[in-house]
């Protein structure tokens, strides 16, 4: 603590320097914080998945369905002991820009593959018996402020009825805890009774399976049942599945990752830079500091610690305003689920802020630890 | 702070030269700067070393203040022979024992007056208000209180060397080595900077060794000795 008046004196030697390299690290680590947020919202869906659970859907792409009668014969397959069938709605209340994730589910069946839900089981019963009944996740009914029997147009910007129209009257019977809370589930033969095309056919089915060890077997067994035919499937473990997902969206974690790698190696590079420049211009004051009894040691760890107050207040700050930006970014994206800076993420910035400040101090201070008083004192 | 004055003629030498050589290597040359140098130099001298350019003055005082080593030779500063010292005992004995005045003072230009004279204060194990107490006492040793909080772009040559003067002084050590104190000095700054000297030696009985070009700067010490070409004499070379 004695020696940080010195220290801080020494970078503030030159304000403007120290401010364009505090800048650059804040927003170096702002951006970690924000793309690691964007890697959780990505990837978060992966840890929510199910090893019991698996995915079956048309082998061609999700876009493409499958009957909905394969449900009978995958069910005869040896280890499945309960299957369910969604369809995606393309939900959305009266802003189309803020798309909700709403499922057409069988009302009778997804509960019990979907046990990660809870519904209180009077709210669960409701749901079963009102045609018209959806159950939305927490996060949903925070976000519309919703409340069990309040009724609402839910549109689609996929879907028709007869008529034409996009609209289906829903009426709010439970709100579910735990899993993806951000879902909204309407009974698919409301809406595959109503809607104009595609009937009878569903996108995806799931599948509970006894024990994670039959997931291969299983799937294989599935995908060969329906091999030649119009609608071949392709099935695979829930976790494998969202990863696929993630992975059609551009490998997220590999690009944040390459982004950040890139930018701290800059970053790097740029405190490096000040560190050598701040030690070139004051050899004679270093060479004074060692005459009057600062071991090379105490040198070398005083330009190290200036190395590392400098990642530390721009890294510090900038994790901070990127956790505070993603939490900001996330609740506008609402159909973006788990936007923030995890923990784990934070704690990983302050290791790279300290190793990024050891790594750009080492040179200098070894140069500084190096330097001949003697030598030093007859170039001044 | 202060030490009493003890009489030189009756003293052990503070410092102690004995045979010391240094050697500096050229390329393949070796150049001999200092031949087999002996000295005394009793607690409470006042010692000028005159010499021209190039003479050895300046390796001598880097020799007697730890921040070069001998060739060979033994350095006897208080009884200990700091000639073999490792590179960190040096820096340590250097921040007990030595005080720097440097001709272009080296204050560091971030740090204000009292702050460049807490420097080697930092390295003790006292507390921050004893620390500042020391300080200031320097400080008035020095006539340079009133200038305390400035910056040394702030003051005139005169005023720096004052300060570097209080930061010599303010670890109380044993020997004051002065590197043409006065050299980049006008005559009235100069003569005040010898005056606080000289009474830093006769008042408070430090130690001096003082490298000068300047006679008059030399008249001022209790005596006078010349190097030239890596040996010392009384008398300057004709």
């Amino acid at each position: 603590m004695r020696y940080l008046p010195l220290i801080w004196a020494n970078l503030m030697r030159r304000k403007v320097r120290t401010i364009f390299t505090l800048l650059s690290v804040f927003i170096a680590f702002m951006l970690f914080a924000v793309l690691g947020a964007v890697d959780q919202a990505f990837t978060g869906g992966v840890q929510l998945a199910d090893a019991n659970r698996l995915v079956v859907t048309n082998k061609i792409g999700l876009i493409n369905s499958m009957p909905i009668n394969y449900a009978d014969r995958i069910a005869t397959v040896p280890g499945v002991s309960q299957i369910t069938w969604q369809e995606w709605v393309g939900a959305y209340f009266q802003d189309p820009h803020q798309p909700i994730t709403g499922f057409g589910v069988d009302e009778n069946t997804f509960l019990g593959v979907h046990d990660d839900m809870q519904v209180p089981p009077e709210q669960a019963q409701a749901w079963v018996k009102d045609r018209q009944g959806v159950l939305i996740g927490e996060a949903v009914a925070k976000r519309y402020g919703w409340k069990l029997g309040d009724h609402f147009p839910l549109r689609s910007n996929i879907w028709r009825d007869k008529q034409g129209n996009s609209t289906w009257d829903v009426t709010v019977d439970g709100i579910y805890h735990g899993g993806p809370g951000d879902q909204l589930l309407m009974h698919y033969k409301y809406l595959d009774d109503t809607r104009a095309f595609r009937n009878n056919q569903v996108g995806m089915f799931l599948l509970k399976i006894a024990s994670p060890d039959k997931a291969a077997s299983v799937s294989e067994q599935v995908d060969q049942m329906f091999t030649n035919s119009d609608a071949e499937t392709k099935t695979s473990t829930e976790k494998a599945f969202v990863q696929g997902f993630a992975a059609m969206l551009g490998n997220i974690g590999k690009i944040v990752t390459g982004i950040v790698t890139a930018v701290l190696f800059s970053m790097l590079l740029v405190i490096a830079n000040t560190m050598a420049q701040s030690i070139r211009e004051r050899v004679s004051e270093l060479a004074v500091l060692k005459a009057l009894g600062f071991s090379r040691r105490g040198v070398g760890l005083m330009v190290l610690a200036e190395s590392l107050l400098v990642t530390a207040l721009g890294g510090v700050f900038g994790l901070l305003l990127g956790a505070g930006m993603a939490n900001g970014i996330g609740s506008k994206l609402p159909f973006v689920q788990d936007f923030h800076t995890p923990p784990k993420i934070l704690a990983i910035g302050i290791l790279l802020m300290a190793m990024l400040g050891l790594l750009a101090g080492l040179l200098p201070a070894a140069q500084a630890m190096r330097l001949q008083v003697a030598a030093a004192l007859r170039r001044a | 702070m202060s030490r009493p004055a003890i009489k030189t003629e009756a003293a052990t030498p503070l410092v102690q030269l004995q045979g010391i050589r240094k050697d500096y290597q050229r390329g393949s040359e070796t150049v001999h700067v200092l031949q087999a140098l002996d000295l005394d130099i009793p607690r409470g001298d006042f010692l000028a070393l005159m010499g021209p350019s190039g003479s050895g003055k300046t390796t001598l005082l880097n020799l007697l203040g730890g921040i070069d080593r001998p060739s060979e030779g033994r350095l006897l500063v208080d009884g200990t022979d700091i000639a073999n010292y490792g590179e960190s005992d040096l820096a340590r004995w250097r921040a007990r024992h030595v005080g720097f005045v440097f001709q272009l003072y080296h204050l560091l230009p971030v740090l204000s007056a009292e702050r460049n004279v807490e420097l080697p204060l930092l390295l003790t194990g006292l507390t921050a208000s004893e620390r500042k107490r020391r300080v200031q006492a320097a400080l008035s040793l020095a006539n340079i209180a009133d200038r305390a909080k400035h910056k040394p772009s702030e003051l005139s040559g005169g005023q720096e060397q004052r300060v570097g003067i209080a930061r010599a002084i303010v670890g109380d050590p044993l020997l004051l080595l002065c590197d043409e104190p006065t050299g980049d000095l006008d005559r009235k700054s100069g003569d005040e900077i010898l005056d606080l000297l000289q009474a830093l030696n006769r008042e408070q009985g430090k130690t001096i060794v003082m490298v000068t070009h300047d006679p008059h700067a030399a008249a001022r010490a209790r005596r006078i000795l010349y190097m030239n070409k890596g040996k010392l004499s009384t008398e300057p070379e004709r």
